[in-house]
């Protein structure tokens, strides 16, 4: 290690020096606590601390920060730093708060004033200083704060010009959170002039900071064109020695040449004075040039710096896609660089020919290549360039070479990795369906994704081969066929059994003549599969066999066996079950004619674009080669697809909501349901939505107030009991869930409600409970309660679980209330009255006066007192009509006792209700739990 | 532009990270940890971008460091790749034959030069020549202070 120049600060290299000799985490840990609490005790003690100390200390904090900790202090010390007139501790300062930007608005004024002093400073070190801290944290206040002195800094004759370069990123960064901050006017021309200064790194600076104005305003910028175009062709053409040290590695400043050529693509066309355009032509002529040029080092950094320049003028030539000579010149120089050593290289390579592939001037051209392609799709080491060539083939693709190129994805699929998989089945299944000549041609590919990566085809893939079968005539015929003799695999993947239980269901009677796939054999063999399939797919199926009885009425009775099989409690799936029961009702009691219509072909769907193209659009937003050649000059094709507009909304039996864009997931019901409007109506309240009625839910809270046990919460697929005891201060629950239907209650998860406030008055423990509840099977969760101190309310328990695939959720109030907590309390008139009276504070009363439920029920009122946890006392008060009641409740930190009256009016069908108690807050809260409960 | 550079070792110990858009911290941690992972396992001879959530990643290793950082979509990979090696000559230069303890004990350093490379995630002097003057005048402004405290100078501050 060399000896740093500077000032080292010898007790931050021991600190870390102790840091490296750690022997375990444990021990960084505590080294580090240890200095953490020794920084801290130095910042707080009263000797103040100087210059170099807490330049030190902050310096510490910096790195503690660095190593993954959080740091909480040392702010304060750190912007002390920055006005320091050691500029070594004002750097540490401002690298503190460059790093550990905290927007706290005290110290962000102070800050704000040490940035404008170091501003005004001669010294250009500091000035920078300044700026790279305010670009560092770039935040609104930064913005308004410094709008005035920065772009004057900028453009000022007085200005040096390492403080011109900052100043131009500074304000870049600025103008990134509040683009207001840009002077108009004047200021335009000025700016954009910076790209014709002296210096070198001035302009390169100066020319970021034009290319952000220039995508909020090209017209306002549209000047920086011209000086753009001849600054790059002086580069171009100057020879390395011409530029000293903005020369790197024998290309002559490579970062402004690549900024440059940024810049000329926002603009499109880059310009219509041809004068420049030719300058630009030959500048970029001048770069393929460069290209064939033998290389004038061996290094890797050269051949880098040239070809970024490369790069960035073929996407130039790419965005203007109007100079047929350039085009094709670029893409035979990408050609060569398949080829090249460099995996960078290849992987660039074939990245900018995905775009050149879109121009109708080098599609052909990129055509050439394709060979070379294929065998980087099948030899490259690296998934990314895998991936990359993939996207080259889609894009290269055209009716001409398509049964190539889909046959070599195919080919490679089976060994493809799995990252790129689902991306790969989109595109082969958009090529095929937009090149298929012939579409059985394109039935065979999509069956063959189906086989060979069938976990990777989506919805979006499987159900788009079905609407074009059905558009089809032509193909119908040979999708059953083929489809047919697909199943006849052992092990077939499930989205094999749906396409294939969907194509002979519609169309399955075009191949029962020939005796191998007769009716029965095709029922047989899609009945192989149903058991291993999934509920979904099993509907399907289910779908398909009704459609078989109209197709073939001579297999009716195997059929309906099979309905009847599943339309009973073996069964598990609601929806099964309710749709077998149905088909097998529809195929009893309609007639021929009337089964002919119902379950007749699907009708066409409406022409669209293929929905698969969105999904591969999603996925890689931006990223995803148009595949669709651009006419020259004319804007890019706006292909979004508008498929949702024909979305056929969904039978209720999917009560899943299954998002089912094409309504192809359950087809024949689909059809049912729709024309059962008109043929078959009482069919249709059969299908009706039976689990849509949450709320015919009983809630039964408030009985608990008077009782501990019995069913709490009842709707039509839980029921909840309780059984609960209390004694002093200490309550058990157990809470009984019962599940009603016929399907598991899955992810069940009760969650107790009550805040760690109200915790700390009554604690309340709960077990945890199986997340899934079997048919019919009851569970018991278990609670214990703990009364610290007087509460108002209860805990609210939230119980959610999934039911059929819909979420479910409900809240309901625990009986906990604080009264399960009394404990009766005997006594006489006598000392009820003495101590009645002793509880007349204006805190320990409380009254209501209600109207009574009718009929006013005394004989029930004086059940509900008793349930409710005092002591009923009788002989006690001279009405007979009245009742008073005893009690104490018990919490872990007091007893409180407690007195009630309850006076009834018989005239007026109303209840006076009194509570004493010795603590207030008791007072209340019974009250208001009794307020209405009579 | 550039929106972080990170700095760590073969180990996966994370040496140095400069943040040019404003992420929050958490953030920060998944982001270096998933991509510490990620390239650590890389191999050797593979390219040296990547497509990463929705920017691309440049990076490369120098014996047993690895400089990594994120890019725009439209930012040039092979220009990035030489703006980490702009730096690590810088470093070369200014430690004479640099290696990863260097930027351990001097990160603070290492922060400076970078900042007169970068400011705002766009590269703002390319002139080798120029930045280690500009380091070179901070260097001067600092021989003159005070030396340090007696207490320090034998590592008991």
């Amino acid at each position: 290690m060399a000896p740093v120049r500077g000032d080292g600060m010898r007790g931050l290299a021991v600190f870390i020096s102790d840091i490296r000799n750690c022997k375990s985490k444990e021990a960084e840990v505590k080294r580090i606590n240890k200095e953490l609490a020794n920084i801290r005790s130095k910042f707080k003690g009263d000797k103040t601390l100087d210059g170099y100390q807490k330049k030190k200390y902050v310096c510490k904090l910096l790195f503690i920060f660095l190593l993954g900790h959080d740091i909480d202090f040392g702010h304060m010390e750190a912007v002390n730093l920055l006005s320091s007139n050691k500029y070594s501790e004002k750097q540490i300062g401002y690298l503190f708060i460059s790093v550990l930007v905290n927007t706290n608005s005290d110290l962000i004024r102070l800050i704000i004033q040490s940035i404008k002093n170091d501003l005004q400073s001669r010294n250009p070190v500091h000035v920078n200083l300044a700026l790279q801290c305010i670009a560092n944290i770039g935040s609104r206040d930064m913005a308004e704060s410094f709008s005035n002195e920065i772009p004057k800094l900028l453009v000022s004759g007085d200005t040096m010009d390492v403080v011109k370069q900052s100043a131009a990123l500074c304000l870049l960064r600025l103008f990134r959170s509040s683009p207001d901050i840009i002077p108009g006017g004047e200021w335009t021309s000025r700016i954009i002039h910076l790209l014709n200064d002296q210096h070198m790194g001035v302009v390169t600076a100066a020319t970021s900071l034009i290319d952000a104005l220039v995508k909020r305003n090209p017209d306002e910028y549209k000047g920086c064109v011209n000086l753009a175009v001849s600054r790059l062709s002086r580069i171009v053409t100057a020879s390395y020695t011409d530029l000293q040290d903005y020369t790197y590695y024998f290309v002559p400043a490579p970062w402004l040449s690549v900024k440059l050529l940024r810049l000329l693509q926002n603009y499109n066309p880059v310009t219509e004075e041809a004068g420049v355009r030719a300058r630009l032509n030959e500048t970029l002529e001048t770069i393929l040039n460069k290209a064939q040029e033998p290389p004038k080092s061996k290094k890797v950094q050269h051949s880098n710096a040239k070809n970024a320049v490369l790069f960035e003028a073929i996407n130039l030539i790419i965005h203007s896609d109007s100079e047929p000579n350039l085009l094709v010149r670029a893409c035979n120089q990408l050609g060569q660089f398949l080829s090249n050593r460099e995996t960078n290289l290849r992987y660039l390579a074939l990245e900018s020919m995905c775009h050149l592939a879109t121009s109708e001037f080098s599609h052909e051209e990129v055509k050439k290549h394709q060979e070379v392609v294929i065998l980087s799709m099948k030899m490259e080491k690296d998934v990314s360039v895998r991936q990359m060539a993939v996207d080259l083939l889609y894009a290269m693709c055209d009716r001409g070479n398509a049964e190539e190129i889909v046959q070599e994805m195919l080919n490679y699929l089976e060994t493809a990795d799995y990252s790129i998989r689902e991306e790969m089945v989109l595109k082969v299944a958009i090529l095929a369906e937009k090149y298929a000549t012939d579409y059985t041609w394109y039935v065979d590919v999509i069956l063959n994704l189906i086989r060979i990566a069938g976990d990777y085809v989506s919805e979006e893939v499987w159900y788009r081969v079905i609407q074009i079968v059905i558009n089809r005539e032509e193909v119908q015929g040979y999708a059953a066929k083929t489809v047919f003799e697909a199943l006849q695999a052992p092990a077939c993947h499930e989205n094999m059994v749906k396409v294939g239980g969907y194509i002979l269901g519609e169309f399955g009677n075009l191949i029962a003549g020939d005796s191998r796939s007769a009716p029965l054999v095709q029922f047989k063999l899609l009945h192989s599969k149903y058991h291993l399939c999934s509920p979904m797919t099993r509907a399907l199926l289910l779908s398909t066999y009704i459609k078989f009885i109209n197709l073939f009425p001579e297999i009716r009775t195997n059929i309906q066996e099979v309905f009847r099989q599943h339309s009973n409690l073996r069964s598990a799936d609601a929806e099964l079950q309710q749709r077998a029961s149905e088909y097998l009702q529809l195929s009893i009691v309609a007639s021929t004619d009337v089964l002919a219509t119902v379950l007749e072909e699907m009708p066409s769907f409406p022409e669209r674009e293929s929905s698969i193209l969105a999904v591969l659009k999603k996925k890689k937003p931006g990223r995803v080669p148009e595949n669709e050649i651009r006419e020259s000059k004319s804007p890019a094709p706006t292909s979004i697809t508008q498929n949702n507009t024909h979305v056929n909304h969904n039978n209720k039996l999917n009560s899943n909501a299954n998002a089912d864009l094409l309504g192809l997931s359950t087809p024949p019901a689909n059809n049912i349901n729709n024309l059962s409007n008109s043929n078959n109506s009482a069919l249709l309240d059969v299908l009706g939505d039976i689990y849509g009625n949450n709320n015919a839910a009983v809630y039964n809270t408030k009985k608990f107030l008077f009782k501990n046990n019995g069913v709490l919460f009842e709707n039509e697929m839980l029921q909840i009991g309780v059984k609960s005891e209390f004694r002093q201060n200490l309550g058990r629950l157990g809470l009984f869930y019962g599940n009603k239907t016929q399907v598991p209650l899955t992810n069940f998860h009760p969650v107790l409600q009550w805040s760690a406030e109200e915790a700390l008055k009554l604690n309340v423990q709960m077990k945890a409970v199986e997340p899934t509840l079997e048919a019919g099977a009851q569970i018991q969760q278990l609670l214990t309660a703990e009364c610290i101190e007087d509460y108002a309310d209860a805990p609210t328990i939230e119980i959610s679980f999934r039911y059929n695939g819909t979420q479910q959720k409900f809240c309901i109030k625990l009986p906990l209330t604080v009264n399960k907590f009394f404990e009766p309390t005997e006594m006489n008139a006598e000392s009820f009255f003495a101590r009645w009276k002793n509880l007349s504070g204006e805190q320990q009363r409380a009254q209501k006066v209600f109207k009574a439920a009718q009929p006013l029920d005394l004989p029930g009122a004086r059940n509900k007192l008793i349930g409710f946890g005092m002591q009923l006392l009788d002989q006690v008060d001279p009405n007979p009509d009245n009742m008073v009641c005893a009690g104490i409740i018990h919490t872990q930190s007091q007893q409180v006792g407690c007195l009630l009256r309850l006076e009834p009016n018989k005239q007026a069908q109303m209840f006076r209700l009194t509570i004493r108690a010795s603590k207030e807050t008791v007072t209340r809260v019974i009250c208001d739990l009794l307020a209405d409960q009579f | 532009m550039m929106l972080f550079m990170l700095l760590f070792s073969r180990q996966g110990k994370l040496r140095l990270q400069k943040w040019y858009m404003a992420y929050p911290d958490k953030t920060k941690k998944k982001i270096t940890r998933e991509l510490v992972t990620t390239i650590l396992a890389r191999k050797p001879k593979m390219c040296s971008f990547l497509e990463w959530k929705d920017c691309k990643i440049v990076y490369k290793r120098y014996a047993s460091l690895y400089f990594c950082c994120a890019i725009e979509q439209n930012d040039n990979e092979l220009l990035t790749l030489e703006i980490i090696h702009r730096y690590v000559e810088l470093l070369d230069k200014y430690f004479g034959s640099v290696c990863e303890l260097d930027i351990i004990f001097n990160f603070e350093k290492a922060y400076f030069i970078l900042d007169e490379l970068l400011i705002g995630g766009e590269i703002q002097e390319t002139s080798k020549k120029n930045v280690l003057k500009a380091i070179a005048s901070q260097d001067l402004l600092q021989e003159d202070e005070t030396p340090q405290s007696f207490f320090d100078d034998h590592g008991l501050g």
